[in-house]
């Protein structure tokens, strides 16, 4: 067994670009979920605001990706208002409801044959990434980093952007949270009848951290279409809502470094998983006395099962996540 | 502790202020705060609340008593906007209030409390103080990010929230959670919390309920103080000592109507008030009693 290999790829997927990807997701339904308490099943949708709206520039429209910024802005703000107007006045779990069925009808939508000519149907839209392929500094093919953390010279680029943007997102982040109006949003996920009785407009409120979330879901799915070069519809549906927030409670919910760390956690443990079951069934498949545990074309599937088992595990022991408070998780119970 | 016979200047006049009202149900009173007519509430066929007429005294405490399910809270709800009233209007400070949003009554003025308090318990004290302050410029989300703008508002509101939890006696426990807090120290929590929305109209819904017999006389200290200071108290009671004890007027509900109103001790005497809360004679009800 290749344990070097192991080792090298799980910390390049710690570092890597889903993880960078999943954490601006994950950024943004903390202020949505793990502050404000808006529960938002649908943020692959406004990931795939922020994609189209770069694939939408080349695709449709013919103009520079530049404008794929405030495209894919206007694409969430109408997003969240539709979402958002009729739900937000109700109990959590309509947002849930609406914005679960919401994001799959943005998938359906954008893959529908009708509306081929705008987005591209489920091919998707592969020829908007040249403008940012230019300004890449690096040479595209060449190996960069210190091991084990080395990539080529493309991915480094989108590296780049990528945790940037993580940088700054969290950092404006801790900031709102920190002020009055990270108060304001705190206490409506405690208890809305009484923020609203001390004068807060608790709907606005609701309103604007699902937008905020939204903007942050926009720039994940922006630095996961550049990264591929392509967006494609299927890449946005529930599941990848689902590990996303899954990846968010392992780093611990409302706290701005749980959700950087939570992603990198995910994506180290997955890739760790898959490449060391590759591994161990890469000659034959591995038999305990005459019966088949696991042979090469089930590691996809049983990596599934040992992720899912060590979150359980992870969960149990540990249910604040990495950075959670557990006195104050503990104060629900009244 | 202010020795309870002795009673306030600011007392005294509210009192006075009653001297010439007579004692019935939905009498108009010489400076209403809380003008309040036709008010109805229905859940279904049931009628929770319905209210033709009721007159609310600037600077005094006034009591809210009945039976259980007299629709006492449903009118609160319904004053407060939390709950859209099926008919009527009413005005507070004379501004018409009916449609008005729930959070702007409390901007104008006109703050409540709840029955089952609703400290926000992952919150410290002092940050469950903070939040009661209105027009903070830090809320808004463009300021937000930018902390010198809000510094020194939210210096001057902690300020504020310090003064009236020492006050208020929970001082000690500004940096706790609130939700480690107990059940009487959340109702004073909640009390001065409402205190920060520098209101003028309290509306607080049983004060005292849950709360030991000790912290109770601390509490209707504080709610004199509130009427002392030049707020106008409205709330909702079951404990009659204390009903006898602090309130200036009380006005009595059964069955969602108005069925008394007098000072303390006229209502302590009156026989339909006895029968609300005892049980009404046989094949008359209390409305056709009362009229």
């Amino acid at each position: 067994m290749d344990w070097i290999r192991i080792i090298e790829n799980t910390f390049r997927a710690f570092a890597g670009v889903d993880a960078a990807y999943f954490a601006l997701a994950a950024i943004g339904l903390n202020v949505q979920f793990g502050y404000t308490g808006l529960l938002n099943f649908g943020q692959a949708a406004f990931m795939a605001c922020g994609a189209y709206g770069l694939g939408l520039t080349s695709q449709y429209f013919d103009i520079s990706f530049w404008w794929g910024i405030p495209i894919a802005m206007a694409l969430v703000i109408i997003l969240a208002l539709l979402v958002g107007i009729p739900t937000l006045r109700l109990r959590a779990d309509y947002l849930a409801i609406v914005t679960i069925a919401a994001a799959e009808l943005v998938r359906l939508v954008v893959r529908s044959v009708k509306f081929k000519r705008i987005f591209g149907g489920s091919d998707g839209i592969n020829t908007f990434s040249n403008e940012f392929r230019a300004l890449n500094p690096f040479q595209p093919s060449a190996q960069y980093g210190i091991w084990p953390f080395r990539y080529n010279g493309y991915t480094m680029f989108t590296l780049l952007v990528g945790w940037s943007l993580v940088a700054v997102v969290s950092v404006l982040v801790w900031l709102l949270i920190r002020s009055p109006w990270g108060r304001v949003v705190k206490a409506i996920r405690e208890d809305e009848d009484a923020v609203r009785s001390l004068g807060k407009n608790i709907y606005s409120y609701k309103m604007q951290s699902l937008i905020i979330g939204g903007f942050c879901g926009m720039l994940s799915g922006m630095v996961f279409a550049l990264d591929r070069g392509s967006v494609q519809p299927d890449n946005y549906s529930r599941d990848v809502t689902f590990y996303i927030l899954t990846a968010l409670v392992l780093g611990g919910l409302a706290r701005v470094m749980g959700s950087i760390v939570g992603p990198m956690m995910f994506w180290g443990l997955y890739v760790f998983s898959d490449n060391f079951l590759r591994q161990l069934v890469q000659s034959a498949p591995l038999r305990i006395g005459g019966v088949t545990i696991i042979q090469s074309t089930q590691v996809g599937a049983v990596n599934y099962m040992l992720v899912g088992l060590g979150l359980i595990i992870l969960m149990s022991k540990r249910p604040q996540g990495v950075f959670g408070n557990r006195n104050e998780m503990a104060l629900d119970g009244r | 502790m202010v020795d309870s016979k002795q009673v306030s200047e600011v007392a005294t006049q509210a009192r006075n202020a009653f001297a010439e009202i007579r004692p019935e149900p939905g009498v108009a009173k010489a400076d209403p705060i809380l003008h309040v007519v036709g008010v109805q509430r229905h859940f279904g066929g049931i009628t929770a609340v319905n209210v033709d007429h009721l007159d609310v005294q600037r600077g005094s405490i006034t009591a809210l008593i009945g039976p259980n399910g007299a629709g006492k809270t449903t009118l609160f709800n319904v004053l407060t906007g939390f709950d859209p009233p099926d008919a009527g209007e009413w005005q507070f400070d004379g501004v018409e209030m009916n449609r008005v949003s729930a959070h702007k009554m409390a901007t104008q003025g006109m703050v409540r409390t709840f029955q089952l308090t609703k400290s926000l318990t992952k919150l410290s004290v002092i940050e469950n103080m903070k939040l009661g302050a209105t027009d903070q410029i830090g809320e808004h989300w463009w300021n937000a990010l930018v902390p010198a703008r809000w510094n020194a508002q939210e210096s001057l509101i902690e300020q504020r929230a310090d003064e009236l939890l020492t006050r208020f006696t929970i001082g000690h426990m500004r940096n706790e959670y609130a939700g480690t807090l107990s059940g009487g120290q959340r109702k004073l929590l909640e009390m001065a919390r409402a205190l920060m929305t520098q209101p003028r109209l309290v509306m607080l819904d049983e004060p005292m309920a849950g709360v030991n017999p000790a912290l109770k006389q601390s509490l209707n200290e504080h709610i004199r103080g509130l009427r002392d200071e030049g707020m106008t108290v409205l709330f909702i009671e079951h404990d009659m000592d204390m009903v006898h004890d602090i309130s200036d007027w009380v006005v009595v509900m059964s069955e969602g109507q108005i069925i008394a109103e007098g000072t303390p001790s006229q209502i302590s005497e009156n026989a339909s008030v006895i029968e609300a809360y005892l049980g009404a004679h046989q094949g008359n009800t209390m409305y056709e009693e009362t009229h």
